[in-house]
């Protein structure tokens, strides 16, 4: 992870380290902070080492080294284009993500409103729950071939098995948050006899929203883990295809170099939907 | 004929996993405009359920409940509930939490700036005028219970119904808070029913005291009426003999009597 950020620019340790220090001497315990980053440091150090022992004891595995100086090159210009087989890093993230957000956003679209119905009405919930409980557990990959047959196209294959993927946790907590708004709080919606739009709005939207927010978050992480797989299937341009195009160039450093991207980019997806959670979450009582 | 709440012959009986439970049996009480009634009896013996009748939450097995001679069918802004524990929203503030009441109540006859001024006022009288924009997490258990009371005030209720407001709230804060609502119904005239656990708050601010046997099967036991001159101050009555007296009678009624309360029911 440390090689993928740091290597966006050339010397980005100095001004990292001046940030530290300034934080150290502000804060009252430089101690507790130095505990605190030591042991994050040394897991990755560790992660490193034993990258080391591999690559060394196979010569087929690019050291760290090696991989360092081949994404110092790689990301030296991300946004190069030599035609659909041969564009530069940044498109292809920007591809697998534009995929996961219509994906995704159709999921969100559907599986939501989905949600509040099922919460709402005990007969629906007995008619979709089977079919949840059915479908669910299926690899998103297997639905690729249906989306091949019916859309006749790659793209919206991919896109396909990104939304059947997504659409279960949102379903799922969506719901349970709807089931789960404290009779209270239905309790005053009765007593000031409130009318449908203002108990949504006014007490459904706003106590679910933080179950609502945890499917999304389960979501996107499912999301983003499915579209490397799926573009490795489909082809085109996308994080997951230039990983197997990079596996037929026995380009290692390179399959390397994207497993660390693919982490970093669903870490900070997951982190934006972890803050957006926290700013819609309300302390009870 | 000033009767404003009528229950009727009323019988609750809940359905529960383990079979039918009959909660409350043959309950019959009349509350007058601007009385202060309050319900007592131990836990469990369906106080709260009475009120709950009374708010229309929920529906009796048998018999009829009346308010101003229209049946009470379903929850209604003219019964407002002030909840035991506040249930106030906590993502909205104190203002909005009244306003949400407002709106419904006046919203069809009254411009936004009238039904924030209602708001607005509604809170001044409970003395929560300085905490407008402030969360429900922002502020203490009892200012929460004084804008659950602001909210059901607000709506100009015929009758305020009150679950156990004060249960949840320190010995202090309780008395201060009982002293602001006997202030509060003696200057808006309100007609009060309130579920209590706490003998002293239904002497104090009671005019009838409706003592209820003990479940299941719950029913009124005796009625007291507590006729002490308003306006009441708890330190003067602490020893007035009238009020040990009162206090006395239901102190009787729940721990010597309360098992045999059917057949000595005056």
């Amino acid at each position: 992870m440390n090689t993928v950020v740091n290597s966006t620019s050339n010397a980005p340790a100095k001004p990292a380290t001046r940030a530290w220090r300034g934080l150290a001497l502000r804060a009252p315990n430089g101690r507790a902070l130095l505990l605190a980053l030591l042991p994050p440091v040394l897991g990755l150090g560790m992660l490193v080492l034993v990258w080391q022992l591999v690559s060394s004891s196979n010569s087929n595995f690019p050291s760290p080294l090696v991989t360092w100086d081949a994404a110092v090159k790689l990301f030296a210009d991300p946004f190069y284009s030599n035609g659909p087989n041969d564009q530069g890093i940044g498109w292809n993230i920007l591809a697998s993500l534009k995929r996961v957000a219509l994906g995704f956003g159709l999921a969100a679209a559907v599986g939501i409103p989905l949600g509040f119905l099922i919460g709402r009405s005990r007969f629906l919930a007995g008619m979709v729950n089977p079919i949840v409980s059915l479908l669910r557990p299926v690899s998103p990959l297997a639905w690729l071939p249906i989306g091949l047959l019916v859309f006749k196209a790659a793209n919206p294959a991919a896109i396909w098995a990104i939304f059947i993927c997504s659409i279960w946790p949102m379903i799922i907590n969506t719901a349970v948050g709807v089931q789960r708004v404290p009779q209270d709080y239905m309790n005053v919606a009765r007593v000031l006899n409130l009318s449908e739009w203002k108990i949504f709005t006014k007490i459904l939207l706003p106590s679910v929203l933080p179950y609502m927010l945890t499917g999304v978050r389960l979501a996107i992480g499912t999301a983003w883990l499915v579209i490397v797989a799926a573009e490795m299937l489909t082809g085109g341009v996308g994080i997951g295809f230039w990983v197997w195009d990079e596996w037929n160039n026995l380009n290692v450093q390179h399959i390397l170099i994207a497993i660390f991207v693919i982490g970093v980019v669903g870490l900070l997806l997951e982190q934006l939907l972890v803050s957006v959670a926290k700013r819609f979450t309300y302390d009870d009582v | 004929m000033n009767s404003f709440i009528e229950v009727q012959n009323a019988e609750m009986v809940f359905a529960t996993r383990k079979g039918r439970f009959h909660a409350l049996h043959d309950i019959n009480l009349t509350v007058q405009k601007g009385e202060f009634v309050t319900l007592i009896g131990h836990s469990g013996c369906g106080k709260s359920t009475l009120l709950n009748l009374v708010a229309g939450l929920t529906v009796p097995t048998a018999g009829t409940l009346l308010c101003d001679n229209r049946e009470i069918a379903a929850p209604g802004p003219e019964r407002a509930v002030v909840f035991q524990n506040h249930s106030l929203l906590p993502w909205l503030t104190c203002l909005e939490n009244v306003h949400l009441a407002v709106e419904r109540v006046f919203g069809a006859n009254e411009t936004k700036a009238q039904l924030v001024a209602r708001s607005k006022a509604a809170l001044a009288l409970v003395g929560m005028d300085h905490a407008l924009t402030k969360r429900p997490h922002e502020i203490s258990g009892g200012m929460k219970q004084r804008v659950g009371i602001a909210r059901a005030l607000a709506m100009e209720p015929k009758v305020l119904l009150l679950d156990e407001p004060f249960g949840a709230l320190d010995a202090l804060t309780r008395a201060h808070l009982q002293d602001e609502l006997l202030k509060i119904v003696a200057r808006t005239a309100s007609t009060v029913v309130m579920v209590t656990h706490d003998v002293d708050e239904a002497v104090l601010l009671s005019d009838r005291i409706v003592m209820m046997t003990n479940g299941p099967a719950a029913t009124i036991g005796e009625i007291l009426s507590v006729e002490l001159p308003r306006p009441r101050d708890r330190i003067e009555l602490a020893e007035d003999t009238r009020y040990v007296h009162y206090r006395k009678e239901v102190l009787d009624f729940l721990y010597t009597r309360h098992g045999r309360a059917v057949q000595q029911a005056a």
